[in-house]
Parts: structure tokens; C-alpha cells; sequence
């Protein structure tokens, strides 16, 4: 098959490589940048566990192909801590609230709710389970990232907020 | 209490994960992360048909690729054939049952692997396998274990006489007089659907030839140590020839790490290409390989008395085993006919299994294996009686439940040839705990309130009786490191479930060292160097008591040697932080790293007795819509004693988790077939599992009141409760709703409007 060259920016880098049309984006970011922290779950788009930011928008990079992805720029898990190693307040909060088992879902739905806490307000539980409904998390019941979400959001409103241990 | 003891405590605090910071940040590293140099890829061919024979495979097209190594089947492997061992409670006969690797001659499932070809990626690889040209003869497939069974159905299996797997059955007091002087029997079939443990990890492997003879695989899951052995033998190499790794483990719930035709032909690829081979299945191909679980069809009747009194239960149980009989042989039959009896005193007692093979997927364990199904029959049963007798519910299994002053408790069932006895607990405690946390009463009355046209409300409720702590052994050894901290290697196993943090509690609290300053090492053959692993909730009591006595011995010896260099009473001595220190005279001190020098890990093989029996409750409350077949929850809530809660944040955790998969499997997930025995749902679009929205919030109530006397930690195994009795209370509080008794799962929206048409008809 014919490859093609493409540049594709993922957390502020740019990877040139020369693919086949048919590569999917999950593995040009896991195989060809080497950003494993990106999952792949079911490669049918159901999952969610390969999400990933376009442009800012939660994107799911098993249903996309790498060559679409060129002239957009991609986040991905790899991105959300400070580089002094500080979690960013949704990572702390799912940590604090037991909101991971396995954790192999866990990059994607940080990268599908990023966006949403971004928007600085609170969230209801139907909210934020609407916002999870994209993502299968096979080990948790979803209750404590339902509630991860909440103390990432408050803490991101400058409310002061601690999970008893 | 005294000021400063609880900060020491660390065995029961819902402390920190250590496994979290590496998931968070993306820096874990799963099988499918995890590459070696020159590495092939490996892609499996599967049979596209539930029973054909194979009549010719054509590789021509696909070696035409020049980035396609080579194309195997089964005229490849080693004669005679390897056949993948059980290697748990099996039953006569089974052994001729057994897989091999790569099918030889003849297909018997959808999904079965054919050939495997190696290429240079994977996509390569799998290109070949759309060009592999196999021609194959189809047969009739047999698919329903009645007809498996019946004298003029086709043998699947050649070398055995029948499709009768195996059949175990037990049986103790007069069963018939018990059914003859009865007021009240209650019969019926009730049948559990086939479904699956699902991992959303799929699993992985990587091998590499090592110089001089032997292996190294990586991607190990639940039982590494049982596996090498297996895939030595398999191999013909010494077991020490054979390393396994394992990564990060993205679940397991049964499914996963189980020893299956990959397991063999990864290695045995890699050994004969002596390049490392990768390989990654997709979703499709671990929906139709992964063990399948739960598939039981019961012939089931109770015998009471008019005054609500229980006397016997008879079952007779159908259970589709697949194709072929796996790694756990007999042993889910085994759970279900050793359990069915449940919290209850029976006067007498007879179930028969049957085991059967058909032309599905080969069945293996689901958390809570053969409990989940044994829960929904048995409890669906009570909750029959009690409507027929116009008893409540929780007042008739009250009035039944087995007395604290009877325990130990010998149930008289068995398994794996040992007596079941439930080891502690006080079973009708735990059932007014656990009515209390639902609020029963006010479930009632929110239940005779009108919810409106068309929609109708239940509350359902379900007593069980868990196992934990099978195959009772567990290893561990325990050292002080470089740095000064504390290391532990244990036997066990991570899942996914947080047990890195589970033993390191037990280590931190016995040895006396912050939590902190304590690293778990697992899952690498050469650095442990046995182990039996995470399975059957057993990682928490069996390896954390292994830790705590390492641990312990650990702990006298520094202070052993710290009392003699400091000239000391070791009675004066204890350990803080990373030194031994006077008590009371911190100031004095000798560093751990210093007392260890040189001197061998501490060792320990813990063996408990016995396995230990935690017991819970599950409530719901639901309504369902007689139009469209939703089912709602509005309260969902599970009691569980677990003897000692080590981590209760991580016990809340896998329970509202189990509760989340014991859901799928009430209301959503069937590995269904058609009549010619195709997968329909081997897909996540078809087969449903539930996402956040359809999982309610659980009001989890963890107690303590049964430690066990079996272990030092007095823990039993807390992993599968939250599933165990999930299908029985929704198809309880269906019924309950619909005034029509649910007969069988899941109760998926097109089932629950036709039995809401059922009671209309009525």
C-alpha cells in the first residue's frame, strides 16, 4: 500500500511520518509517537478508551485516521499533569475518590471530561453521568468517577474540598 | 482512644492506591504497550463456522506478501497434538474434552483458532489472514444441551462416548419424603443466559526466545506461575527455562489470564522464529474467545411448610460448557451445586449438574461463578413461596436463615472434594443491617405509591452466601531494600483490583514501617518464585496473610539483631520509620537497611484451613415501564461482611463495580447465537454492557462482625459479592412489579414487556 507523508501535532510536538492512508490515529499515536497512555478498548468506537483531543474537542482516535488528523492539534492523557508532576485537578480527584480500578479506561475519560470542567461551573449527577455515557469503565460502577467529576469541579470553582480517608 | 494510635493504624484505612499514579498519567504499561526490538506480529485465523470440518488451507496467496513470515495450523504444531490441561476440579472423562491449540481437522465454535499468521505488523498480518484460503465442510451444529444430550444427537468429541461432560451430584436427607409431607412445593425452570467476564483491557502477549533454550512471556494475568508450568510442560522445557512477566492488567473478573490457545502458540511462534512475536486480539476476537460463563438451565422445586419452614431443594441443572472443556474443568457445576444451598437450614437436599458440550465458546469462570446463577434460582424460589404464602420476602428467608450459634455451619455440599463448612458470621444481623441501609419500610411504602400509567414498581431482595479464598495457599517474602524501605513479593496477582496497596497495608502495619516505604513486586516468575495468584477473591486473605507473616518474622528479626548491636532487650525495641529505635528514646537508633544487610527475605507460604464463606444482602427497588420494557432503579443497595475490611474505600470499590457487572448480566449482556450457531453480539454495539447511565448509585454497607478464624487477618475475600446476587433481586423486584414471575435473564426490555403482556393475559 502507498504511504503518505504526514505531520501531526500531539501535545505540542510535531511527528512526521510516512503512513499508510489506512493507519488509524490510536496507532500513530501509541506505535508511531510512542504515547501508549492512549488505550485501545474495542476499535468499533463504543468504548471510548482511545479518546482524544482534536482542537480541543474529545475525539475517538480508533474511528479516525491518522492522515485526518493532520493540520489539528492533539492532546493526550500524557498532557493533563504539570511537568513538575502535579496531577491536573480531574487526575487528583479520581485518584482521591478511587475513581480507577484497572485504569484501562481511565485516559479516556479523562480526556472526554476535560473539556467539560473546563467550563468552571457545577455539575449535577445527570449531567455528569450524561458526560460519562460515552465511556465504558468495566470495574468501577462509575459512582466515584461521578464523583471525582464533582471534586475536580469544585476544586476548579476555588471550593476547598477533601475526600475522607 | 490514644492520641497518635490511629495515624499508626494502617490495616483499615481507606489510604491512597499506589497503583494510581502510573494509570493517571498514562505511564502504566499494558501488554499492548510493551514492544521488543524486531518484533513480528502475530494475527489468529478463526473458524467463521460453529461445526465444520476442515477440508483444505491454502497459505500460497498470503506467504505472497513478502511481509508475511510464515502461515501455521495445526500440521505445524508438535505430535501428538498439545491439549490445553485443567487445572482445577475436573471429573473423569474430561481429559478427552480438552482444546488444542490450533484446531485439528474439524471446527467446533465460532471463533476456534484455525491458523496464525506472522508478519512483519500487524496490519500485514492481517492482511494475510483475508487472504488464507480454507475450505470447510460444514456440519450440523449442536447448540442446546438437552439435544447435545439426547441418544441420537452427533458426537462432537469423537474419543468420548457422549456430550456429557461430566455430572456431579449430591444429595443428603429423604428428599422425597420432604417433597411428599409438604404444604407448599414450588417448582420451575429458570435459566441464566450466557454472558462474560469482558475486560475492557483485550488480552496480549509477548514472547521472545532466550539464548540457550526457554522463554520469556509477557503479558501474564491471574495465575503466572501455574501458567509457566503449563506452558513448560506444553513445550517440553524445563519449568525454569519458561519466564513469565506480568504488566499492567486491565481486569480480569475470571476471564482473563486463564491459560488459552494463544497462551501456547505465542511462545511456541516465537521459539520456532527465534524473533519475539506480539500479539493483541481485537474486541471481536475476544468476544468469541474469551471464556463465555453463567449458561444454566434449571429444573428447580422447593418443599415447605404451611408456617413458612423450608425442607428441601431439588435442582437438576443443565450447563453449556462450549466446545471444548477448559482450564477450570468442572468447577463452576461444582460452585454452583456446593452454594445453591445458600444461608438457609434445609431439611434435605439433591441437585444434580450436567455438564454438556455444544457447538458455543468454551465456558470458564465469571465472578462469582456459579454462585450468580445458584443466587438467582434459589432466591427467585423463596421469592415465589413467599408470594404464594403471602409472606414477606425478608421475613420468610429471616425465619430460615442458618443461626449464628450453629456456626461453623457444615452445609453438606462440597467443594473440589472438601466439605463446605461457612467458617463465622451472624447471617439474620446481617440481614436487619442490610434491610436498614435500604430502608426496606420506606422502599414499601414507596412501593405502594402510584407511580403512574404504565409504569409499575417492585422491591426485590437477595440473601447469599460467597466463597473465598480457593486453591488456599499463598506465598510471599518480605526484605528491607536498598533505599531502606520495605519490599514484598508476592504470589499474588493485580488485576486491576488495587492489591499493590492492600499488601503493602498488611506489610506496613505488621512490620511497623509507613506505608509509604513499601513496594510490592509480583507477577515476574524469576524474582517470585511461586505463587497461585489472584483468583476466587483470594489475593486480600490468603496473600495478605502471607505478607503479615513474613512480615512479622521480619520484624523479629531486625529487632533481633538491632537489640544485640544497641546492647538492648528486643522488648524495648520497635520499629519507626526506616530504623529500629528505643522506644521512648527515638533519638537512638539503627537503620533498617544496616540490621538487614546481607541476611536473606523473610519467607512465607500461608495455608489456610479452609476456604472462608463472607455473606451480604442485595436490595433494589425499580420500576419497570409496561410499554417500553425499561427497567429504572431508584434504590439500589448491598450488605456485605467481609470479616475485615483492609482497604474499605477499595472494598466499596469492587463491591459498587461487581454490582455494576452483576447488573449487565440481569438486564443487558448475552453472548446470544442463531440457529446456526453465529455470535449475534460480538460486538459492543450488540453486546451491552452498562454504561454510567444505567448504573444507579449503590448504598454500600461493608461489616465486620464474621472475621474469620481461618487467617491472621481475619479477612475474607470481598470480590465477587457485589455481583453474586445481582441477577436474583432484579429478577425479584420484575416480578414483584409485574405481578408475573420472571423465569429467567436478562431482563432486557423486549422480556419485560412480554411479561408485562403475560399479566395482562391473565
Amino acid at each position: 500500500m502507498t504511504s503518505r507523508k504526514v505531520a501531526i501535532e500531539i501535545n505540542g510536538e510535531t511527528y512526521e511520518r510516512d503512513v499508510e492512508p489506512r493507519l488509524l490515529l490510536s496507532d500513530f499515536i501509541r506505535h508511531e509517537a510512542g504515547l501508549t497512555g492512549t488505550h485501545v478498548g474495542c476499535e468499533h468506537g463504543v468504548c471510548g478508551a482511545c479518546t482524544v483531543q482534536m482542537d480541543g474537542e474529545p475525539v475517538r482516535s480508533c474511528l479516525t485516521l491518522a492522515v485526518q488528523a493532520e493540520g489539528h492539534s492533539l492532546t493526550t492523557v500524557e498532557s493533563l499533569a504539570q511537568e513538575d508532576g502535579t496531577l491536573h485537578p480531574l487526575q487528583q480527584a479520581f485518584h482521591e475518590t478511587h475513581g480507577l480500578q484497572c485504569g484501562f479506561c481511565t485516559p479516556g475519560f479523562l480526556m472526554s471530561l476535560e473539556p467539560l470542567l473546563a467550563e468552571a461551573r457545577d455539575f449535577d449527577d445527570r449531567e455528569i453521568r450524561e458526560a460519562l455515557a460515552g465511556n465504558l469503565c468495566r470495574c468501577t460502577g462509575y459512582q466515584n468517577i461521578v464523583a471525582a467529576v464533582k471534586l475536580a469541579a469544585e476544586r476548579m470553582n476555588g471550593v476547598e474540598a477533601t475526600v475522607e480517608q | 482512644m490514644v492520641a497518635g494510635l490511629d495515624a499508626e493504624r494502617v490495616v483499615g484505612r481507606s489510604l491512597r492506591r499506589k497503583e494510581d499514579l502510573r494509570l493517571l498519567t498514562g505511564t502504566s504499561c499494558f501488554v499492548d504497550d510493551f514492544e521488543r526490538p524486531d518484533a513480528l506480529h502475530a494475527a489468529i485465523l478463526r473458524s467463521p463456522h460453529a461445526h465444520a470440518r476442515i477440508a483444505a488451507i491454502d497459505a500460497s496467496a498470503a506467504l505472497g506478501d513478502d511481509r508475511v513470515v510464515e502461515v501455521l495450523t495445526s500440521a505445524d504444531l508438535p505430535r501428538p497434538l498439545p491439549r490445553i490441561p485443567m487445572r482445577m476440579y475436573s471429573l473423569a472423562g474430561m481429559d478427552l474434552l480438552l482444546q488444542p491449540p490450533l484446531a485439528d481437522g474439524v471446527v467446533r465454535y465460532s471463533g476456534e483458532p484455525v491458523a496464525v499468521a506472522l508478519a512483519e505488523s500487524r496490519y500485514a498480518a492481517e492482511d494475510a489472514l483475508e487472504r488464507l484460503q480454507v475450505s470447510y465442510e460444514p456440519l450440523e451444529p449442536l447448540l442446546d444441551p438437552t439435544a447435545a444430550l439426547a441418544p441420537d444427537s452427533p458426537i462432537l468429541h469423537p474419543e468420548a462416548d457422549s456430550n456429557l461432560a461430566g455430572e456431579i451430584r449430591v444429595t443428603w436427607g429423604d428428599v422425597e419424603a420432604a417433597f411428599a409431607d409438604a404444604d407448599v412445593v414450588v417448582e420451575e425452570r429458570l435459566q441464566c443466559q450466557r454472558h462474560g467476564a469482558v475486560p475492557l483491557e483485550p488480552r496480549g502477549l509477548v514472547a521472545e526466545a532466550v539464548q540457550g533454550g526457554g522463554v520469556t512471556v509477557w503479558g501474564a494475568a491471574k495465575i503466572v506461575h501455574t501458567n509457566r508450568r503449563i506452558l513448560a510442560a506444553l513445550l517440553d522445557l524445563p519449568e525454569d527455562r519458561v519466564r513469565f512477566v506480568e504488566l499492567d492488567v486491565g481486569g480480569g473478573f475470571g476471564g482473563r489470564g486463564e491459560f488459552y490457545p494463544e497462551d501456547f502458540l505465542v511462545p511456541f511462534c516465537a521459539l520456532r522464529q527465534r524473533r519475539p512475536v506480539a500479539w493483541t486480539e481485537d474486541r471481536e476476537e475476544n468476544l468469541r474467545a474469551l471464556n463465555h460463563s453463567r449458561e444454566q438451565v434449571h429444573d428447580i422445586a422447593i418443599a415447605l411448610r404451611a408456617d413458612g419452614t423450608l425442607l428441601a431443594l431439588r435442582d437438576r441443572f443443565f450447563m453449556n460448557t462450549g466446545a471444548y472443556v477448559r482450564t477450570h474443568g468442572a468447577v463452576v457445576p461444582n460452585m454452583t451445586v456446593a452454594l445453591l444451598p445458600g444461608p438457609y437450614r434445609w431439611r434435605a437436599y439433591d441437585c444434580t449438574a450436567q455438564q454438556v458440550v455444544t457447538n458455543k465458546t468454551p465456558a470458564g469462570t465469571y465472578r462469582a461463578p456459579g454462585r450468580y446463577e445458584a443466587n438467582f434460582v434459589r432466591e427467585r424460589m423463596i421469592d415465589i413461596a413467599s408470594r404464594r404464602m403471602d409472606r414477606d420476602p425478608a421475613d420468610l428467608r429471616r425465619q430460615n436463615l442458618i443461626p449464628a450459634s450453629q456456626m461453623p455451619y457444615e452445609v453438606g455440599t462440597h467443594t473440589d472434594g472438601h466439605p463446605v463448612v461457612f467458617d463465622s458470621g451472624d447471617f439474620p444481623l446481617l440481614l436487619d443491617k442490610g434491610l436498614e441501609n435500604f430502608d426496606y419500610g420506606e422502599m414499601l411504602r414507596w412501593r405502594a405509591a402510584d407511580p403512574g400509567p404504565g409504569r409499575r414498581r417492585g422491591v426485590g431482595v437477595g440473601y447469599f452466601v460467597e466463597k473465598s479464598g480457593i486453591a488456599r495457599w499463598e506465598y510471599a517474602r518480605v526484605g528491607v531494600g536498598d533505599d531502606g524501605g520495605a519490599v514484598a513479593h508476592v504470589g499474588s496477582a493485580s488485576v486491576g483490583q488495587g492489591m499493590e496497596t492492600v499488601l503493602a497495608q498488611v506489610c506496613a502495619e505488621t512490620l511497623g514501617v509507613p506505608f509509604e516505604a513499601v513496594t510490592v513486586s509480583h507477577g515476574d516468575t524469576e524474582v517470585v518464585p511461586e505463587g497461585m495468584g489472584s483468583f476466587g477473591s483470594r489475593a486480600s486473605m490468603l496473600g495478605g496473610s502471607a505478607v503479615a507473616i513474613a512480615s512479622e518474622a521480619l520484624r523479629k528479626r531486625l529487632i533481633d539483631v538491632a537489640a544485640e548491636r544497641m546492647e538492648a532487650s528486643p522488648g524495648d525495641l520497635t520499629i519507626e520509620g526506616d530504623r529500629v529505635i528505643a522506644r521512648g528514646s527515638p533519638a537512638v537508633g539503627v537503620p533498617l537497611v544496616e540490621l538487614s544487610d546481607g541476611a536473606p527475605d523473610e519467607e512465607a507460604r500461608f495455608e489456610s484451613p479452609d476456604m472462608a464463606f463472607p455473606y451480604g444482602l442485595h436490595c433494589v427497588a425499580l420500576e419497570a415501564d409496561v410499554e417500553t420494557g425499561a427497567v429504572d432503579i431508584h434504590r439500589y443497595a448491598v450488605a456485605y461482611d467481609v470479616g475485615r475490611a483492609i482497604n474499605p474505600q477499595l472494598v466499596h470499590g469492587q463491591i459498587v463495580g461487581g454490582v455494576a457487572q452483576g447488573l449487565g448480566g440481569a438486564l443487558l449482556e448475552e453472548f446470544a447465537y442463531d440457529a446456526s450457531g453465529q455470535l449475534v453480539s460480538g460486538s459492543f454495539m450488540d453486546y451491552l454492557m452498562p454504561t454510567a447511565g444505567e448504573v444507579p448509585l449503590v448504598r454500600v454497607l461493608v461489616t465486620e462482625d464474621g472475621p474469620t478464624p481461618l487467617n491472621p487477618l481475619g479477612a475474607k475475600g470481598a470480590g465477587e459479592g457485589g455481583t453474586a446476587a445481582a441477577g436474583a433481586v432484579i429478577a425479584n423486584a420484575v416480578s414483584d412489579a409485574l405481578g408475573v414471575e420472571a423465569t429467567a435473564l436478562p431482563l432486557t426490555p423486549e422480556r419485560v414487556v412480554e411479561l408485562a403482556d403475560e399479566r395482562r393475559a391473565a
